[in-house]
């Protein structure tokens, strides 16, 4: 019954320790205790209405979170494309996702230029904007990065985290969604925290 | 008859190419421009990227600087993905163009950055351009603009 190529076995035991690493990633991202310091932080910002919103904005629901911003020609656009096919395909199961953008450029990104911008891809993605010190906690909290990169012009672009944040309604990550994630696999780790039926 | 075929075949081929665009150059000097595009853009989004072939059959060049009058400035950028992020950084001296190499513009690597658009560009638009390169001098261009970046209907790019 074993594998005569030995490409094959080679292939295999790769693929068992990817596994493995996964399986640990996962294990390490969804324990019980929350590390000191990680994945939390409390802040004080605007949605796209301009209602006041903070960290329990995570609580109670699961969501979806992406920091990005409206300056961006590619991945954002691409990503929240992608998330609203995500939620088309779970469908009425998914209401309860919860669909976060929070900008890593809140001088430019003005609620109502945040809401032209969510609201040309769904209805259910709210952006999320403020006072930059304010968002600078989100983003450390959450360890996620964002860099300023200045430009010749005066103008800038920014640096920022490419991964879609998972929340459980614990306020607690389940994992990320990397850029260009295959579809089905993005469904099913959204899945994995929405309510059983 | 055949002939009818080859142009139902010609038709088929340009509606799979590109959408609304189909594959399209341009030449100056010893430098050749393949297939200039760009994305349509959301409604308050003020910035584009760019997208091209180019090929210099020439010497050494340089892609120094571009100006659009959809644009308040034409930048160009380079954009790189490490470690679950994305790096985006001006090349201030423009794209160098090695004699005899091909060198693409594209989502992910170096792109054209439309800055400041005040009207966002809209798929089927042709965005006049100017390219200006060291020595093979300056050439008017159009970017074509196809669907929104992520667009899962846009299955091939020239």
């Amino acid at each position: 019954m074993a594998p005569k190529n030995p490409f094959m076995m080679v292939a295999g035991v790769v693929s068992g320790l990817f596994v493995l690493a996964l399986v640990g990633v996962m294990v390490w991202m969804t324990s019980a205790t929350p590390r000191a310091g990680g994945f939390n932080a409390n802040f004080s910002l605007v949605n796209d209405r301009g209602e006041e919103v903070d960290q329990s904005l995570f609580k109670g629901s699961p969501s979806l979170v992406y920091f990005g911003y409206t300056h961006c020609p590619e991945v954002c656009p691409t990503t929240l494309l992608e998330v609203t096919s995500y939620l088309k395909e779970l469908g009425d199961a998914g209401s309860p996702l919860k669909t976060y953008f929070f900008t890593v450029d809140p001088e430019r990104d003005t609620p109502e230029i945040m809401r032209g911008y969510v609201t040309a891809f769904s209805d259910r993605i709210t952006g999320v904007t403020g006072a930059p010190e304010e968002m600078q906690k989100v983003i450390s909290g959450w360890r996620a990065f964002a860099r300023k990169q200045p430009n010749k012009s005066g103008g800038y672009s920014m640096s920022h985290t490419m991964d879609l944040f998972l929340i459980g309604a614990d306020g607690r990550l389940k994992g990320l969604i990397p850029y260009g994630a295959d579809q089905d696999e993005a469904v099913e780790k959204i899945r994995a925290v929405l309510p059983q039926a | 008859m055949i002939r009818k075929n080859i142009v139902i075949g010609a038709m088929l081929g340009a509606l799979l190419s590109f959408g609304t665009a189909q594959a399209h150059g341009f030449k100056v000097g010893e430098i050749e421009i393949g297939h200039p595009s760009s994305r349509a853009m959301l409604p308050v989004a003020k910035v584009g990227g760019g997208y091209m072939k180019l090929t210099n059959n020439g010497a050494d060049d340089r892609l120094v600087s571009a100006t659009s009058d959809r644009a308040g400035s034409v930048e160009f950028h380079e954009m790189k993905m490490d470690g679950g992020i994305m790096q985006m950084r001006e090349l201030p001296n423009g794209v160098t163009l090695p004699a005899g190499k091909t060198i693409e513009l594209k989502p992910g690597g170096y792109h054209v950055m439309f800055m400041n658009v005040t009207q966002p560009f809209k798929e089927g638009e042709m965005i006049k351009t100017t390219l200006v390169f060291e020595k093979a001098g300056p050439v008017e261009v159009e970017f074509s603009v196809g669907p929104v970046a992520g667009d899962k209907n846009e299955h091939a790019e020239h």
